[in-house]
């Protein structure tokens, strides 16, 4: 279990929506992180992908900056193996299928007040509570 | 080139972000997800916390001719609430729910070089690429 942290969530929060509006205002582009690298995946457009990669690339330098200052990020899996592979292959099937993520449609979409963002982060909400639902309340 | 390093200053701080809110944590993001158990908010704070940011902000970007460095803006035209859209968001909500890690959380817990991280990654970019691949068909 972990202890809320509102405040670190609120300003994470906050520098993530600033790097959407950064991308939208200087690129024109949506910051949806499972559209951005799935038309890399996808062979994509030529002359359309070094902003992508770059965008990638920053991703994980942000992040490699804050353990660089903090010490380190903590990361408790839930689950191996196997479970990986399965839940790795649903987000990124169900991410390309349904157009979107947790960036995408959840802070982007919304923001632009999009009845398909809307829709979309409510399903994918309402089914990862069922899910972890089943799993630690049904069955285990 | 300019595109590129706007993409990597946006990127860097959408992956300060996800540290710092710890949503590179699955316990966190499971944590939220888990209502009925010991219930974690801090994503909901996340979340609030962008569309504070964004929601008074796209529309004023969007009133602009165009964007700073590029042509056009390139929104999303598709605005049907169709079969694809709710499959693809219930199938992403079940890997979310297994695993707690959604795309950007998991490209940037690659910086720990993690196996679990790399494992997932390898197997999402797998999961679009086959998506793409069968769509295209």
């Amino acid at each position: 279990m972990t202890e809320p942290n509102l405040v670190g969530g609120l300003t994470g929060g906050v520098l993530i929506g600033c790097a959407a509006v950064l991308l939208l205002v200087v690129n024109g582009r949506i910051a949806g992180v499972s559209g951005i690298i799935g038309a890399l995946v996808s062979g994509g457009v030529v002359g359309d992908r070094l902003w992508r990669i770059a965008f990638v690339l920053g991703l994980v330098v942000g992040a490699g900056l804050y353990a660089l200052a903090t010490g380190g990020l903590i990361l408790d899996f839930q689950t191996s193996g196997f479970g990986v592979i399965v839940a790795g292959l649903l987000v990124g099937a169900g991410t390309q299928l349904g157009s979107g993520c947790t960036s995408g449609h959840g802070v982007c979409g919304i923001a632009r007040l999009s009845k398909r963002s809307i829709w979309a982060t409510a399903t994918f909400i309402g089914v990862g509570v069922l899910t972890v639902y089943v799993i630690r309340h049904v069955l285990s | 080139m300019k595109n590129a390093i706007a993409a990597f200053v946006s990127g860097t701080l959408f992956g300060l972000g996800l540290a710092l809110s710890e949503m590179v944590n699955p316990a966190r993001v499971v944590g939220f997800l888990d209502v009925t158990g010991a219930w974690d908010p801090t994503l909901l704070f996340v979340m609030g916390g962008a569309l504070a940011v964004t929601m008074p902000a796209f529309p004023l970007v969007l009133r602009r001719a165009a964007p700073i460095f590029s042509e056009k803006f390139y929104l999303p035209t598709n605005v049907s609430i169709d079969p694809a859209l709710l499959a693809g968001a219930a199938m992403f909500g079940v890997g979310w729910g297994i695993a707690g890690f959604c795309p950007g959380p998991a490209l940037a817990a690659l910086v720990t070089a993690s196996p679990t991280a790399v494992l997932f990654v390898v197997s999402m970019l797998a999961g679009q690429w086959l998506t793409a691949k069968v769509r295209k068909q």
